[in-house]
């Protein structure tokens, strides 16, 4: 087995809009473990429904996707929810925190879900990662009453509670200002040098992508350069 | 399966919109109430005015009917076979009013496993007399006893003691407005004239009022060897028996086996009382019917309460689905936000329909021809409260079934690109 985490091979994808308007036009590539990948490229370009087919919740799409050697496509929503919730964390570019539930335990519903350890071992480790990007002081809040910035980490920390094999960004620093942009890079930087842990993430932002490990560009639905 | 985590999702979302939730588990509180009030109150009518026919109905009456001989002796003569024959004013010559060998065919019908208990009865008219005039009348010779607990004879004794028909020799229980009529009271002498002429005292130790007045009017009870002393017949001597069974469905059947069995006329409660069922039942329709109606516009209630929820919810629905929740998980959180409004609602609905029942058993109610009924009669069947309990789950799971699929059927890539 490879160390390949994520495989797409001819991924094409098609908006039936009264005319076919193609969004992405064959494309393949490969993530392997520990890498730290972004995918750029102008608003348009297909990129972010790119993430959403890589994420398995698009399934509408041609080509053939794998996760951790397995075949996604056609699989029944019930497996692959299974795999999102084991196997990809998410950070998306809005927080999508749960108002109703503390913070701790906005983080830990992914891993309840999961329900692969004890409760209490799931809040040691959701305290583990608030107390990594430094906001375990917030735990008990409610999300209504923290910073955009500081959602942003509980959204990162609740990715990152089941210990995924890839955690998959679609502009996560889009709505964050300059200081919380950078502070948000610098923890995947983290999170990839000291965890190796793997990441894909959509970006617009020329100076996100040039610190990441790979980069990925997109034009009109094609890779232009990776 | 996570069902706790469904729960507690599920829960918290309830808990969010209390206000909204609150006011559909009302809606559903209110139905219930209704329902459980309203058919106690109904059914329990239903029972008192059923009560006044059937305490005092046997499911089958067996009697000699008297009756003209079905062959005449014209039809006898083979010369006339081929002819029609007309005859009037036949008369009913050796046909009597008596139940031939009636100790045989007690002991058989007491010794039948389906009856719960039988009353043989003797039954003679007479006038009852008021100096020189004579007022038509009945009296029916019974064991008070078995009346008692076939036909609740003593619910209708106002004055005296039922008892003492047994104890007493020669005393009388008379309709309360005949008594009236006769300027007797309870100790007085009645005299009565039999069908052959004979005038008897009897000792008046009780009112009878049954709430039919006219039947009152002419009524009197007595003890069988009393009334078979007034006629002047043998110990053995009955004309009706009055069977109950312990299953009234059954009575047509038996009376048909019985007609055959004993070669004597039987009618059962179904045909002598046809009409009356339709009466309760169309009541206790409509009951159903008005309660259901509740139990719906609540179940709109609770639509419409999730469907808001599921629109507002829309960001946690995606956010949901894309960390690891099926749509099935989504859909069973839905329901069980519905089923918890219905279980809550439900839940209120049924004790306050018990005490709302309770204060309609307590508003004074007098009935004038039930004189041992003081207040509203309310009737609390278990059966009502399991019904609206069924009744309010089924309602809040199909209003809560389209809902809970719209949800389960949210796309989040939708959701997430849209923002």
């Amino acid at each position: 087995m490879s160390n390949s985490v994520l495989e797409a091979s001819h991924i094409s994808k098609t908006f039936h809009d009264h005319i076919d308007v193609p969004v992405l036009k064959d494309i393949s590539f490969q993530i392997n473990k520990g890498e730290f990948v972004s995918v750029m490229g102008k608003s348009g370009c297909g990129k972010s429904t790119l993430l959403y087919i890589l994420s398995t919740m698009d399934t509408d799409y041609e080509g053939s996707l794998l996760i951790d050697g397995e075949l996604m496509t056609r699989k029944p929503g019930i497996r692959l929810a299974e795999v999102r919730n084991e196997k990809i964390g998410f950070v998306f570019q809005f927080h999508y925190l749960l108002n109703e539930f503390s913070v701790l335990r906005n983080v830990m519903l992914p891993g309840l879900k999961l329900n692969r350890q004890s409760e209490k071992q799931i809040e040691q480790n959701a305290l583990k990662w608030l107390n990594v990007l430094g906001i375990d002081h917030l735990s008990a809040r409610k999300p209504n009453l923290i910073s955009g910035g500081e959602k942003q980490r509980v959204a990162i920390a609740r990715a990152l509670i089941n210990d995924p094999l890839i955690i998959m960004g679609d502009e996560p620093t889009g709505n964050l200002d300059k200081k919380n942009s950078w502070l948000v890079l610098d923890i995947f930087k983290e999170l990839s040098e000291q965890f190796q842990q793997t990441l894909l993430i959509v970006t617009h932002d020329p100076e996100f992508a040039t610190h990441t490990n790979r980069m990925i560009e997109m034009e009109d639905g094609r890779i232009i350069r990776q | 399966m996570n069902y706790k985590l469904n729960i507690e999702i599920a829960g918290s979302l309830l808990l969010a919109r209390w206000k909204q939730t609150l006011v559909a588990a009302i809606g559903v509180t209110f139905s219930i109430t209704m329902f459980i009030a309203l058919l106690g109150f109904m059914t329990g009518l239903n029972k008192l005015l059923d009560g006044l026919i059937l305490n005092r109905t046997a499911h089958i009456r067996l009697y000699n009917e008297i009756e003209k001989n079905p062959r005449q002796p014209v039809s006898r003569v083979s010369m006339y076979k081929d002819f029609y024959n007309f005859i009037s004013s036949v008369e009913a010559v050796n046909s009597r009013e008596e139940i031939y060998n009636s100790e045989a065919i007690i002991g058989a019908i007491r010794a039948d496993k389906r009856v719960r208990g039988i009353s043989p009865k003797v039954h003679t008219p007479a006038f009852f007399n008021e100096g020189n005039i004579r007022i038509a009348g009945v009296i029916d010779g019974i064991n008070a006893r078995e009346e008692n607990e076939l036909f609740h004879f003593y619910d209708y004794i106002t004055g005296g003691s039922g008892d003492d028909l047994m104890t007493i020799p020669n005393s009388i229980i008379l309709g309360k407005p005949l008594a009236d009529q006769l300027l007797v009271n309870i100790g007085d002498q009645v005299y009565v004239t039999t069908p052959s002429g004979d005038i008897f005292p009897l000792k008046l130790i009780g009112y009878y009022q049954s709430g039919i007045r006219d039947l009152d009017k002419i009524q009197g009870y007595t003890s069988i060897v009393t009334a078979q002393k007034i006629t002047g017949k043998p110990p053995d001597y009955y004309t009706d028996i009055q069977v109950k069974l312990n299953d009234l469905g059954e009575a047509p059947a038996i009376a048909k086996e019985y007609k055959s069995l004993f070669g004597l006329q039987a009618v059962d409660i179904q045909t002598a009382n046809s009409e009356f069922e339709t009466g309760s039942s169309i009541r206790t329709l409509i009951s159903y019917v008005v309660g259901i109606t509740l139990l719906i516009v609540a179940g709109f209630g609770i639509y419409n309460i999730l469907n808001m929820m599921i629109y507002e919810k829309m960001d946690s629905i995606a956010i949901l689905k894309a960390t690891g929740f099926s749509g099935r998980d989504v859909k069973i959180i839905f329901l069980m936000i519905a089923l918890g409004i219905g279980i809550f609602g439900g839940t209120m609905g049924l004790l306050l329909g018990y005490l709302l029942s309770l204060l309609i058993d307590a508003i004074p109610f007098h009935f004038s021809s039930l004189p041992t009924i003081t207040t509203y009669p309310v009737n609390y069947n278990p059966a009502y409260y399991v019904i609206g309990t069924l009744f309010s789950l089924i309602t809040t799971y199909l209003a809560g079934m389209f809902p809970a699929a719209k949800a389960s059927k949210i796309d989040p890539v939708i959701i997430i690109r849209g923002k």
